[in-house]
This record gives structure tokens, sequence and C-alpha cells, in this order.
């Protein structure tokens, strides 16, 4: 490699990676440019949202979401909101120590327990909700909130699991060796100083569950049907609305997925470790 | 949501004291661990049991002391209900397309995200965005402002470019899910296959480098070998995931036109809450797990074996 | 912020109907209270709550009639200080599920639910609403025996009112006066199938985009098999025999089938497979089709300048028959009361409103007559204005009043319905079907075979009703 380029090589180059910056943005916002549209038509009004050609330039406007309120977005929301925080509260509650007992003292066939926990999350969860309807509707718990708050702690329960243990797996064996050799107790050992260690992974693991229960829809429709329903049933109401109202459905569905984009886009670096439950850091 | 049958006896049943550890020990360590195995076997493991039992079982929801024993007959009625088969192949179908094309489209976009460029932050969090999205949103999305006939996007652009509109839903149905469920998923693959890209050494590309191997060399004779268990990985996961689709189909053609997007999931969905067949549900339901199973156990051992999974610590 | 209202009203209005609730229901309330979902579900901290009165819970499907009454409801709470309307407003299919699970299992959510004349016999016999007969006793000028007499009595279980007829529909078969004079060929007024059919290939021109016949083709046990189910009646096919075994591999269902399909195949609109009542509808709005045989309700759509370009050229025939003296079917929306509702005189309240002849006159006046929900009262058919806004009036009362589902086909039946046999399995199983018809629209699967797998899925509800 000589140190001055030749200018021709260093034009060339230039070009290379302007093409390469543009085609990536170009990939980049052609995949957003959905999401994009949904959030400006939220801010639409419906005359401007239902047009062969499409608006780019409008007054925006809040009245779509005040409409959305008004219409009785609320509970389905506080719904969405109290499903998705108390599961995930309970998932980290039941899923730290386990995944300690799976990795830092580890039970003695702790990779059956992995398999056992990973092996529920692969089959489909339609082949027990008949036996799971019928068990909650005999305990007077259909239409509950409470029903889906142990749902989903069970359902986000194997990948807390399995994310968690990889992070547990590194904290240095010698960083809890040198706590103990100074005396520290059990207690001390976990709560001072392997929890500051993984907390950032729980953080993670949280979002991650966050995203899975407010997004859930199946359970949530067939469980639920007036008082406990949540932000995707809600949306079931502009199925019909036959594009009528496509500002009013772009500010229900703005505010539906914003909680979560905002939650994945704070755990983008742990994503792809926690969706494939460990197995890529 | 049920175990798979090959050896996973739970490590939860007393069983000797270990050679290592001693019994109080042991259940020391097992006691974090309880409440979870508990949870998911109450939540998982006792409903398919039941699922089984129901299988054998005639009964109707809606019809009151209609429930009777029937031995094999729901079975018989799933294997020969030609609309079985039909949601069967719609199933591999869907699952297969949505795959393959989103592993496709993630292995580019994650070539194009491996390079430096200006913004490249910015790019990588505008793409995640369609997979955080809710999938119900995400179909009627696709329904309402990308692809109506009239004032959809799509079509917007085809008639720029003189092509008569489309009712995609309608005419396409299969085309129109699968459109949406990539777009949901080639973020994750890329994202994936990303990850993959950015652990080789940069040792190794040096020296192919300085061995005189040319870009596109260097790639498909280091890059793709390593990249291999990554998009293996890749796919399994999005199909475990992919093969329980339902919202976006739910929110988009409710199955249909006719049966032309029902697969397994929205096939029992209706027989168990259209048809309140608690029956003919639970035994479509035992036969999709068995069915998934196969899958599934796949998918495992790449999951333990791919990746190595860490040894526990003593 | 309504939920939290309805919840808290639960717990603290005790109406006197609460003390009848079942032990179970009684138990399941309990559970419900101690689970941890109570304590938060309550959302209560979001809701606002007014305190005084009785909200109830209103469970419809969404269709234009309907988002009327909602447009309209303010005027009712006016009138009642103290009840409260909240809609829980779902697309049909979903609706249908929600209203059927919630009612079947004893759920307590709706203190009205909106259901149809396929519900509501099963459901009273069920014991799962409340008897409206005393009601409608004794609410003055309410005037239950003003209901269209067919329509009253599929409402009726044991001579008694289980719902209240909200709207009412029969078919016929609709044509354009103008294509059929312009080939000098008349439309008697009581048609055989042959005759239609003779007719819909004379008439059928897709040179210049007319279709002979519009007939649904979509699947749904309410989309292609509603007329489908009047074709195989008046051919003298039946789903079941006196032994509850399936008959639809039987030479008569066979024909009618054949016919049907053939029919739509031959001098169909395009695109059957996927046309419904929405596509016929605007096919025939649009000149696109020549004859329609679908709902009488189709037809307001037909005379309404604002969505139809054959206004006053349609002219109304009795649904065509083969070997029966009628064929047309019957369906009612219809309000009803869940038993297990514990607002039962408010709910009444609302229903009686929503179903009287004041409301029909109401908004008739404030919405126009186009807006009256057709077919659930005679008078409806005595009002001048609407008489005179309605050329189809009285052919649609006259279809209403001459469907016979007691009667649907020649031979006798274990069920009764015409398009749909009053059995809780018949939803899904006539959905399954459906979906084979519309596989031998789309021309892939014969008859033949379409049958031959529809007669299996009959044979296994059919067993289910043998030796009992």
């Amino acid at each position: 490699m000589s140190a001055v380029e030749p200018s021709a090589r260093r034009v060339k180059r230039l070009l290379g990676q302007s093409a390469w910056t543009a085609g990536a943005w170009l990939a980049g916002l052609m995949f957003f440019f959905p999401v994009l549209w949904m959030a400006l038509t939220a801010f639409k009004q419906e005359s401007d949202a239902y047009t062969t050609t499409p608006h780019l330039v409008f007054s925006p406007t809040l009245d779509q979401f005040r409409a959305v309120f008004s219409s009785g977005i609320g509970p389905y929301l506080a719904n969405s909101a109290l499903a998705t925080a108390l599961s995930t509260l309970l998932v980290l509650a039941i899923g730290v120590p386990a995944a300690y007992a799976l990795s830092i003292r580890s039970v003695r066939r702790w990779r059956d327990a992995l398999f056992f926990f990973i092996s529920t999350k692969m089959l489909p969860v339609v082949a027990a909700i008949v036996p799971i309807y019928l068990a909650v509707r005999d305990i007077g718990a259909l239409d509950d909130i409470g029903t889906l708050i142990v749902l989903y702690t069970a359902m986000n329960l194997p990948i807390a699991v399995w994310m968690l243990r990889s992070f547990f797996l590194e904290v240095p064996g010698e960083v809890l060796e040198a706590a103990r050799v100074d005396g520290a107790t059990q207690r001390q050992e976990i709560t001072q100083v392997l929890l500051p260690m993984v907390a950032p992974g729980i953080a993670a693991t949280a979002l991650i569950c966050v995203i899975f229960s407010w997004n859930e829809f199946f359970l949530a429709l067939n469980l639920t049907s007036v008082r406990a329903a949540t932000m995707p049933v809600f949306l079931i109401g502009f199925m019909t609305s036959e594009g009528l109202y496509w500002a009013r459905l772009a500010a229900a569905a703005s505010l539906a997925c914003l909680p979560v984009l905002l939650a994945g886009w704070i755990a983008q670096k742990q994503l792809v470790r926690g969706l494939s439950m460990g197995a890529v850091k | 949501m049920a175990t798979l049958a090959p050896s996973s006896p739970v490590p939860l049943t007393p069983g000797r004291p270990s050679s290592r550890l001693s019994a109080g020990e042991a259940w020391r360590r097992r006691l974090p661990l309880s409440p979870a195995l508990l949870l998911m076997i109450i939540v998982t493991q006792i409903p398919f049991v039941f699922t089984v039992l129901f299988s054998f079982q005639s009964w109707n929801l809606v019809r009151p002391h209609s429930r009777h024993w029937v031995g094999l007959s729901n079975y018989s009625d799933v294997f020969t209900d030609s609309a079985f088969r039909d949601a069967l192949f719609t199933e591999i179908e869907m699952t297969l397309l949505a795959v393959a094309v989103s592993m496709a489209l993630g292995v580019g976009l994650a070539v194009l995200l491996d390079r430096e460029f200006p913004g490249r932050a910015m790019v990588r969090t505008l793409l995640i965005a369609p997979f955080l999205i809710m999938p119900t949103v995400a179909g009627l999305l696709w329904r309402t402002t990308m692809l109506d006939p009239v004032y959809g996007i799509v079509n917007f652009l085809l008639r720029l470019a003189g092509i008569a509109p489309v009712d995609f839903v309608s005419r396409f149905p299969m085309a129109s899910i699968v459109t949406v469920l990539v777009w949901q998923w080639t973020p994750f693959m890329a994202l994936i296959v990303l990850a993959g890209l950015q652990s080789q050494s940069g040792d190794v590309l040096e020296a192919a480098q300085i061995d005189g191997a040319g870009p596109w060399t260097t790639f498909r004779a280091i890059t793709v070998p390593h990249l291999r268990p990554y998009i293996e990985l890749g796919v399994l996961l999005g199909a475990i995931y992919l093969i329980n689709t339902f919202d976006v189909i739910f929110m988009m053609t409710q199955g249909g036109p006719g049966t032309a997007t029902t697969n397994l999931p929205y096939y029992l969905y209706q027989r168990a809450f259209l048809g309140f067949d608690v029956g003919q549900a639970s035994a479509l339901g035992v036969v999709t797990v068995a069915g998934t199973v196969v899958v599934a156990s796949i998918a495992l051992r790449m999951l333990f074996t791919v990746f190595g999974t860490t040894e526990g610590r003593a | 912020m309504r939920f939290p209202r309805t919840r808290r009203l639960r717990k603290s209005r005790r109406l006197p109907e609460n003390r009848r609730r079942r032990a179970a229901a009684a138990l399941a309330a309990v559970l419900a209270g101690l689970s941890p979902a109570a304590g938060c579900a309550g959302a209560g901290a979001i809701g606002g709550g007014s305190g005084a009165g009785t909200t109830i819970t209103v469970a419809i499907v969404a269709n234009p009639q309907m988002q009327d009454v909602q447009k309209l409801t303010p005027y009712f709470e006016h009138r009642h200080p103290g009840v409260h309307v909240r809609y829980v407003t779902l697309p049909e299919n979903v609706a249908r599920q929600k209203i059927t699970e919630s009612v079947a299992t004893g759920g307590k959510e709706f203190d009205v639910v909106m259901i149809s004349n396929y519900e509501t016999p099963m459901w009273a016999r069920n014991g799962w609403l409340v008897d409206l007969q005393p009601y409608a006793d004794r609410t003055p000028g309410y005037d239950p025996g003003d209901f269209i007499r067919p329509i009253r009595q599929s409402l009726s279980y044991r001579g008694e009112l289980y719902s209240v007829p909200f709207y009412g529909e029969s078919s016929y078969l609709m044509y354009r006066k103008d294509l059929l004079a312009a080939r000098h060929l008349t439309m008697p007024a009581a048609p055989t199938w042959e005759q239609v059919a003779a007719l819909a290939r004379k008439l059928n021109d897709p040179a210049h985009r007319v279709a002979g016949i519009c007939l649904r083709g979509v699947p749904g046990w309410g989309e292609n098999l509603a007329p489908l189910d009047t074709v195989i009646n008046t051919f003298g096919g039946r789903w079941y025999d006196l032994g509850w075994n399936a008959r639809l591999t039987s030479p008569e269902v066979t024909k009618a089938v054949g016919f049907y399909t053939g029919l739509l195949r031959t001098a169909g609109e395009p695109g059957a497979a996927t046309a419904g009542y929405t596509e016929c509808g605007t096919d025939m709005a649009q000149g696109n089709a020549a004859l329609w045989y679908d709902a009488t309700v189709a037809a307001g759509s037909l005379e309404d300048p604002g969505s139809s370009k054959v206004v006053g050229r349609i002219g109304y025939a009795s649904a065509p028959v083969e070997r029966t003296a009628s064929s047309g079917w019957l369906y009612s929306w219809s309000l009803a009361i869940p038993g297990t509702s514990r607002h039962r005189d408010a709910a009444w309240q609302f229903m009686a409103w929503a179903t009287s002849k004041q409301y029909i006159r109401f908004v008739g006046g404030r919405l126009g007559w186009s807006h009256v929900p057709p077919g659930s009262r005679v008078s409806t058919y005595r009002i001048p204005q609407y008489a005179r806004a309605a050329a189809f009036a009285e052919p649609t009362l006259r279809a209403i009043g001459a469907a016979d589902p007691e009667h649907p086909t020649v031979e006798p039946v274990p069920y009764t319905g015409v398009q749909f046999l009053d059995i809780p399995e018949f939803q899904d199983l006539g959905t399954r079907v459906s979906q084979q018809i519309t596989a031998v629209i789309a021309g892939r699967k014969s008859v033949r075979a379409a049958l031959a797998q529809s007669q299996q899925y009959a044979q296994t509800v059919g067993r289910t009703y043998r030796h009992r």
C-alpha cells in the first residue's frame, strides 16, 4: 500500500463509499417507510389521509389522537400497561433466581432444565389454548387481567431464563471467588457483587419481555372481551371501518406501537441476544 | 406450549443426592429454580395433558350435555379433512417463503450495515422498527395504507409507473401476508447475520487479503462458512416464531379469501373459537404438536451444539 | 373511561336479579374478585366514573343501522337519566364469537347482546336468555304483536319472545326491468329457478360487462350458503333426514349445488369465488349485473341515488322455487338479555326504545327514511312516507311473510331454519361446507368431491345427535 493513493483510485473509492452509504440509507428508509407513514397519517385529517395521491404536505393536527382517546382507548392502554408491567416484574422475580440456579450455583441437571424451558417456547400456544381457556373459564377468570399477567409471565419466562443465564455466565468466576474469599455471605455475594454486575443484562431482559407482552394478541383475543381487553384487541374495531378512518386508525396504531418502539430502540444492542435466547452475543 | 417428548425428565424430581453435592446443598440449589419450573409445568404441561384427554371426546362448548368419549374418531376426522391438509400446506408454504425471503434480504442488509458509513447507527435503528411494530398493527397498516387498491401507497406507485391498480390482499393473499411477515422479520435476520459478520476476526480477513484474495473470494471462502451457523440459527428461530403466525392473518385476511391463507394456528383457532368444538380442536392441537416436535428438536440441538452452551459452574 | 365504572357498579349496586344468580356464578365472581387482577385491573385510577345510575354494556355488530342507534343513544339517555349505555362494537364474525362465548359460558360482561334468529331459540332452550315476553307485554305501547309474524315466531321459544327484532330480512330476486325489456323478456312474479337460469343466460353479456346473474360465492355460512341453502331446499334437498343421517350427497343436493355453481360459472359475475353480498351489491348498483338473488335489505342501497346508478330500474320477484311453494330465507338481527345480566330492567328500557315504533319514526324523521331498520314491524310498512320512499317495501314485507323456517324443504327434517340449521354446530359446519362450495365455484374441485367432504363433516355432527 502506498502512502498516497493515486487520485483515480481515491475517486473510485469515494464513489464506492457514497454509493454504499446511499444504498444502505435507501434500504433502511424503505423498511422504515410504513412506520413513518403511519406516524404521519396519525397527524392528518381524514380528508388528507384518504387520498389517491398521497398528501405529503398537510397541516398537522392532534384531532385523531383526541378522537381515539374519546373513543375509549384509555382502559385498553391501561390494561396493556398493567399486563406488561406486572408480567415483566414477575418474570424477573421468578427468572433471576432460576437463571442463578442454572449458572452460578447450578443444580445437578441444569441441562435438562434449560432444555425443558426452551422446549415450552417452541411448541404452538394454540395446542394448549383449549384447556387453558376452559380452566380459566371454570375458575371465573375469563376477561380478567390477572389471567393475562400469569400467562404472559409463563410465555416470557423461558426466554428470560436463557437470556439472564447468559449474562450470569459472563460474570468472571474470579470476582465471585474473591468475594467468597473476603468472607462475603451468599446473600452479600448476590446482592452486592452479582446483581450490580448483571443489572444491564436484567434491564435488557425486561425490555424483551415488555416487547413480547405488549404485542401479544392471541391470548388476549381469546381470553378477554371487555374489561381486560388490551391494545391489540382494541385495534380489531378498526377492521370493519373500510378505510374511512385511516387517520384515526394510524393514531391508535401509533399509540399502540410507541412503547415497544422505544423499548426496542433502547434495548437494540441486546435485542439479538434476547431473541436468540442468549445464543448470539 | 408443551414440552418435547425426548429425554427431558425435569431435575426437580427428588433424586439421589449427587455424588458431589450434599443432599441439603442440592435442595438449596433447587429452591430458586422451583417457582419457575412449577409455573411452566402448570401453564404449559398440564394443559397439554388435557388437550390429549379432550382429543378423545366429542364436546361442543355451546351445546350443553354434549360431552362424551368417542375414542379416535376426532383423529380420523382430522386426517380425512381436506381443509386440514390445505391448512398444513398453507402453513408450510407461508413459513418457508417468509423465512427464506427474509433471510435472503437479511443477509443483504447485514452486509450493507457491516461497513462503516455516515449514519450507520441511525440506519440500523430505523431498520429495527418493523420488527418492533405490533403484528396486529402491521397487518392493519399494510392492508390499508400500503396495499389498498385505491388509496394505498403501493398502488399509487404502480399508477405512477402506468400499471393498473391491483387489489393485492384479495388477489394475492398469500403474497400479501408473506410481504408483511418478511417486512417484520428481515430486520431480525439482518441483526443476527450482522452479529455473525462482526464476530469475524479481523486477522483472518487481513491474512486473506495479504494472500491476495479479492473481496468476493474472501466473502465466499471465509465469511460464508463463518456465517453459516448464524444463518441456520436465524432460520430456525424465525421458523419457530413464524410457524405460529396468527395476528397478521387475523387482521389482514381472516384466513381468506376462502381458505387461501388459513394456516394451522388459524385453522385451529377457527375450530376452537368459531366452532367451539373442543374435541376436534384438541385432536388438531395434538397433531400439530407432534409435527412441530420434529422441527423443534432440530432447533434445540442447534441451540445446544452450534453455539455451545457454556458449562454451568459448580 | 367507561370501564371502571362498570366494574364499580357491579360491586356496589345490587339489583334484585342478583339474588337469583346461581351458586357457581357467585363463586366465580368471588374468585375473580380475589385474583390479583381485581385489585389492579380496576384501572380504578384512570376512571373517572359518574356515580349515579346504571351502566349497561351492549354488544353489537358493526353495521350502519346499529351505528344509527349509537348516534341516537344520547336521546335515549336524556329520556332515561338513570341509564348509561356503553357499546362494544365488533365486526360481525368477531362479535358473534365473543357474544356466543360470553353467553354460553355464563360470562357477565354484557347486559344486552345482538343475536339473530339462529341463536335465539337454541339459547332460550338452554336457559341462557331472559324471557322477554313479560317485559314486552307490560310495556305500554310496545305492541309485540306488531312484529312481523315469521320474525316473531323465529325469535320465540315455547311461544315466548326471547329476543326482540331490530331488523329483519328475507330473500328475493332483483332484476333490471330495462335490460329485460330491451330483449323482450319478462320476469314471472313467482319464477322457478329454471326460468331464472334461462333468463340469466340470455342476459349474460360479458362484452358489455353485464353478468347474467349475481350470486354469492365467497365462503361463510352467512355468505354463499344462505342463497345456496334456499336452492337446495327448493330442489328437495336436505342436510339431514329425521334420523340425523347427513344427506348432502343425495341426488337432490347434488343437483342443486351443480345448478348453483353451474349457473355462476356460465352466467355469473366474474370473480364469483370472492364475491359476497357487498361485491354483488356493487356490481348490481353499477349496472354490471342483470339479476341478483339476495337479501331483501339490498334494495335499500340499489334505490339510493347516492350509491346506485340503477335507481328505479329494479323489479322485485319472489325467491325462485323448484319443488316448494316458497323458498326465501328468514333472518333477523335482534336484541336479547343474557341470563347473567344484573341490569335487566335498564337493559329492557334500552331495548324497548331501540325496537319501538317510535324509534322507527324517529330515525325516519331525523336521519331519513332510508335509515329505517326494515323488516321488524308491520307498522313500519304502514308509514306513508316510508312506503313512498321505498319501492321495495311491499315485496319485502311479502317475502318475509312467506318464509317458513318450520318446513324449509319438501321432506320433513329434524331441524328448523331455512338458510341455517338451529344446531350450535352449524356455524362451524356451515362455514366448512361453504368453503367446499367456493372451491367448486373457483373450479378447484368437482361438485361430487366437495359434497363428499361436506357429507363427512355433516356426518360427524349428525352422529352426536343420533342415539339420544
